[in-house]
């Protein structure tokens, strides 16, 4: 691509009737506006996937809200700009999102998401383009050969609890094509051959253009750092880094950001300052004297996060545990797993707190803590618990470049509005968080 | 008695010979059971089927048409375990004369069989050095291992080593499940069960298809047959969770149901003491359920019922109360069904089937801890399959003596009880290789041949 200050000539590519797989950017001119704005439109699409996928919404939900975001966000005036929009968004996004292993991933994540839910829109043909291009070699089943495989297809799809449409079109492809679905028995085998569903063809492309996309990222990482970012200095690396920083994720490969919270400040910081599913962790581990491995992990990586030392951590949990387990058993069997959090044993990682992505979208079971209160607990009296130690009235503005701000904002408006007083004290509590440690420092 | 004594024997065998009814075993001719390196010898020597391992091996590459590739059993790996556990890997031949004179000189006490590589194995250090990957394996059976000591959690009757009839129906259940499925979903044709020895069987699947496949696609088959997943730590170790089953999992049940009901009930008495109806009640997730059937059995004691029908009956209101949907607790669904695969279904091992440079012990060897020869299961007549008749090294060499002398050296397998083992390879395994193989390598010369000619420019 070309990037061009003046104005721009316009160009004009054959406007293909399918979903653009991004092999390789097109020889098109850009200006160096739209090279920010298409990038930013692009980026509130993904991010509206990301938030519509932490609030658990299903397949069809999703589907659609990929279809409204993109509608709402990737048009162009000039008809025949929005094919160009749609390229050029997405490869800048590849520059300012291959950088770290976690961009990518995201990255990766999201992008696919949102060709998979475009795909599902398409019509067959396209589909069948689409599975031309990754040399996938499938054919579709003739009439004949459905009705004499009718029975097992019938049985396969009640085995996912759907029924099977009367019109439905499936692939005949060997079955060796098709590993992950044999191996999950997710279709019909018959004489060598894997009957697939259109949905599963949706899927088996899709995982083609992650896996071709994940090779790219890679690479554009390679060339950003090798010459672009030195070359582009003065003109795309500062519009690239800032893209990347206003929607940053979690950033915790730095903690000396943060100040150090001692165990005597513990309970006082818990109290007035720790996010709802914390501090339930940290009142459950006050009483039973235990936590189970969710909570351990969860609020262990917490206190890690905001500034728990290693040695202050151990005698922490030492304290609380010895008096259920005995001290003995403590070193035995839970110290190695708190060292191993703070990446001083095994492969030595330093692993980073749980987003709360990740802990609405964990499973707690029968005697666990962990979790998130607004998602996992069940009764009214739970959640009466917690509004007694709320406070209310504190107003402020979270600073734009505060780590945990998008996650917050992807909690607090995860469940319906009668809650919405909890969420914005968590909100406040985590605000607050903040600020009494950064006030530390 | 050494290989001599039987040997020099022979003469005055002859003669005690005509004083014998039927064969019967006479003080000469028995021959001590055992397993070593002299008895091997002679199996090796006079019984062993180098040529039938050699035909199957070659997959019809035996030069006779243009179309062959001359080099390709060269190319694939034997090994060889010596006595004192001396292993030879990456063994290969050029014929069949240098592999029965290997076999013979070396007296392996195990042979397995490996892929077919890239290149000779011999020559694999030469290839080594490019860093190309240039040694690899391309070609090998897909191949499937069930062993009864996995089961161990599941039959009474025997544990560790040991085999009997009544377990061994988990070996004929294998079989019933797995052969028709390899041949009506995946469509293979050339498949060879095989016993093991001592307490399982072997599968050799020898499509060429099926030889080509990748790791991945050997592991994804291998993980459609996969439905026990657990340990000793979990409870439940069969989670059949859909609504319903997938149609290989519905086909299977039938083959499960009626083993289970028929045979397992009774000759494994699954219900006949606390502690073995406790393990089934713990395959059930509610409580009031599994109190309920433990008060009926617990007052037992005092009822008619026999003990032979305790089994059944106890079953039956399993499945009754299971089954009635009174108590619409989660997980019971298929709790009939879970039950019934966790007691019946095959146990493969998955690392075996996954990887293609696995070693598999070669068919027509002799176990060395039960002396039994690996002979090949018929799976139409699997039912009938007794491990415990199966011909020992020792039997064979016994019905070698009674043959005496002058007789047709070729056939001696023929006089024994292995002929009949050698006969079923050849006619329902390798015969049928054989020709498919041919008509391969024709088509495939001919194709190429049709594609020069048309692609001929000047």
């Amino acid at each position: 691509m070309e990037i061009i200050r003046s104005q721009r000539k316009p160009v004009h590519i054959d406007v293909v009737p399918t979903l653009p797989l991004y092999r390789s950017a097109p020889p098109l001119e850009v200006r160096l506006e739209d090279f920010e704005l298409y990038a930013m439109d692009r980026l509130r699409v993904l991010k509206g996937i990301a938030d519509g996928l932490s609030r658990g919404k299903k397949s069809e939900e999703m589907k659609n809200l990929a279809d409204h975001l993109w509608k709402a966000n990737m048009r162009h005036l000039d008809a025949s700009e929005v094919v160009n929009k749609d390229i050029i968004s997405h490869f800048v996004l590849r520059l300012v999102y291959c950088r770290t292993e976690d961009l990518r991933k995201w990255f990766l994540s999201m992008e696919t998401n949102l060709f998979r839910y475009r795909l599902l829109f398409e019509k067959a043909e396209v589909q069948r383009a689409l599975m031309a291009e990754f040399d996938l070699p499938y054919r579709a089943a003739s009439n004949a050969e459905l009705e004499s495989v009718k029975e097992g297809l019938k049985q396969v799809a009640q085995s996912f609890g759907q029924p099977l449409a009367a019109d439905a079109i499936f692939y005949k492809v060997p079955f060796e094509e098709v590993p992950e679905l044999v191996a999950g028995r997710r279709v019909f085998i018959h004489k060598g051959y894997a009957y697939i569903a259109m949905n599963q063809v949706v899927s088996l492309v899709s995982t083609q253009f992650r896996s071709h996309l994940s090779k790219a990222l890679i690479l554009t990482n390679r060339k950003w750092t090798s010459t672009i970012r030195e070359q582009e200095k003065d003109r795309l690396t500062p519009i690239v880094e800032a893209l990347c920083s206003s929607y940053l994720g979690p950033d915790y490969s730095q903690p000396r950001e943060f100040a150090e919270i001692s165990i005597k400040d513990i309970d006082q910081i818990a109290k007035s300052s720790f996010p709802l599913c914390m501090r339930h962790l940290f009142e459950k581990l006050r009483e039973d004297h235990h936590l189970k491995h969710g909570g351990r992990m969860q609020l262990g990586l917490f206190l890690k996060g905001v500034g728990l030392k290693l040695e202050d951590a151990l005698a922490f949990w030492k304290a609380e545990f010895s008096q259920r387990v005995g001290s003995e058993r403590f070193d035995k069997e839970y110290a190695y797993s708190i060292r191993h959090n703070y990446g001083r044993e095994g492969k030595r990682t330093d692993y980073t707190p749980y987003s709360c992505q990740k802990i609405i979208t964990s499973a707690p079971g029968v005697g666990d803590h962990h979790g998130c209160p607004y998602r996992h607990f069940r009764t009214n009296l739970q959640y009466k618990e917690f509004l007694g130690a709320l406070a209310t009235n504190i107003d402020g503005v979270l600073p734009r470049s505060a780590s945990w701000s998008n996650q917050l904002f992807i909690c607090l408006r995860s469940k319906k509005n009668i809650h919405m007083r909890m969420y914005l004290t968590k909100f406040i509590l985590l605000y607050q968080l903040l600020m009494h440690i950064c006030s530390k420092v | 008695m050494t290989k001599e004594e039987i040997e020099n024997g022979t003469a005055d065998m002859e003669i005690d010979q005509r004083e014998l009814m039927n064969g019967e075993r006479s003080e000469l001719n028995a021959v001590p059971d055992g397993f070593n390196a002299n008895y091997l010898k002679v199996y090796y020597g006079k019984l062993f089927p180098h040529a039938d391992i050699f035909k199957w091996m070659s997959y019809g590459n035996d030069g006779k048409h243009p179309g062959c590739d001359e080099s390709y059993f060269g190319r694939r790996e034997f090994s060889f375990t010596l006595d004192n556990d001396i292993y030879l890997r990456f063994q290969s031949f050029n014929s069949v004369s240098q592999l029965e004179n290997s076999i013979k000189e070396k007296c392996p006490f195990k042979i397995d069989i490996g892929p077919v590589y890239s290149v000779d194995p011999a020559k694999r250090h030469a290839y080594a050095q490019s860093g190309n990957n240039v040694f690899t394996p391309v070609e090998k059976e897909l191949v499937f291992d069930i062993d009864m000591t996995d089961y161990d959690d599941v039959r009474y009757c025997c544990s560790g080593a040991d085999v009997c009839l009544k377990c061994w129906t988990l070996m004929t259940i294998a079989i019933k499940v797995i052969d028709p499925a390899l041949r009506d979903d995946f469509g293979f044709n050339h498949i060879l069960w095989v016993y093991s020895g001592r307490r399982g069987v072997h599968c050799w699947v020898c499509d060429p298809k099926a030889r080509r496949l990748t790791n991945e696609q050997r592991s994804s088959i291998a993980e459609y047959f996969r439905v026990y997943k657990g340990n000793e730590n979990s409870q439940k170790k069969v989670s059949l969770t859909s609504s319903a089953l997938h149609p290989f999992l519905l086909r299977s049940y039938k083959v499960l149901e009626e083993f289970f009901e028929g045979n397992l009930l009774s000759n494994q008495s699954l219900f006949s003491t606390e502690e073995r109806y406790e393990k089934i009640l713990e395959m059930i997730p509610d409580e009031s359920i599994t109190s309920e059937l433990r008060g009926k059995w617990q007052d037992n004691k005092k009822s008619s019922i026999s003990k032979e029908n305790i089994n059944v009956d106890r079953w039956k209101h399993v499945k009754k109360i299971l089954k009635s949907g009174k108590q619409k607790g989660q997980g019971l669904g298929k709790c009939v069904e879970e039950i019934v695969f966790s007691f019946s279904y095959p146990r493969l091992d998955m690392e075996v089937s996954k990887h293609m440079n696995h070693l598999l012990k070669a068919p027509f060897c002799i176990h060395p801890k039960t002396g039994r020869v690996c002979v090949p299961i018929d799976p139409n007549h699997c039912e009938e399959f007794d491990p415990t008749a199966v011909p020992t090294l020792s039997k064979l060499l016994e019905e070698i003596n009674m043959g005496g002398l002058g007789t047709d050296d070729d056939a001696e397998w023929d006089r024994t009880s292995l002929g009949k083992s050698i006969r079923f390879f050849r006619s329902s395994f390798l015969q049928p290789l054989l020709k498919s193989c041919k008509e391969e390598i024709e088509n495939s010369y001919n194709a190429k041949l049709q594609h020069s000619k048309t692609s001929l420019t000047w």
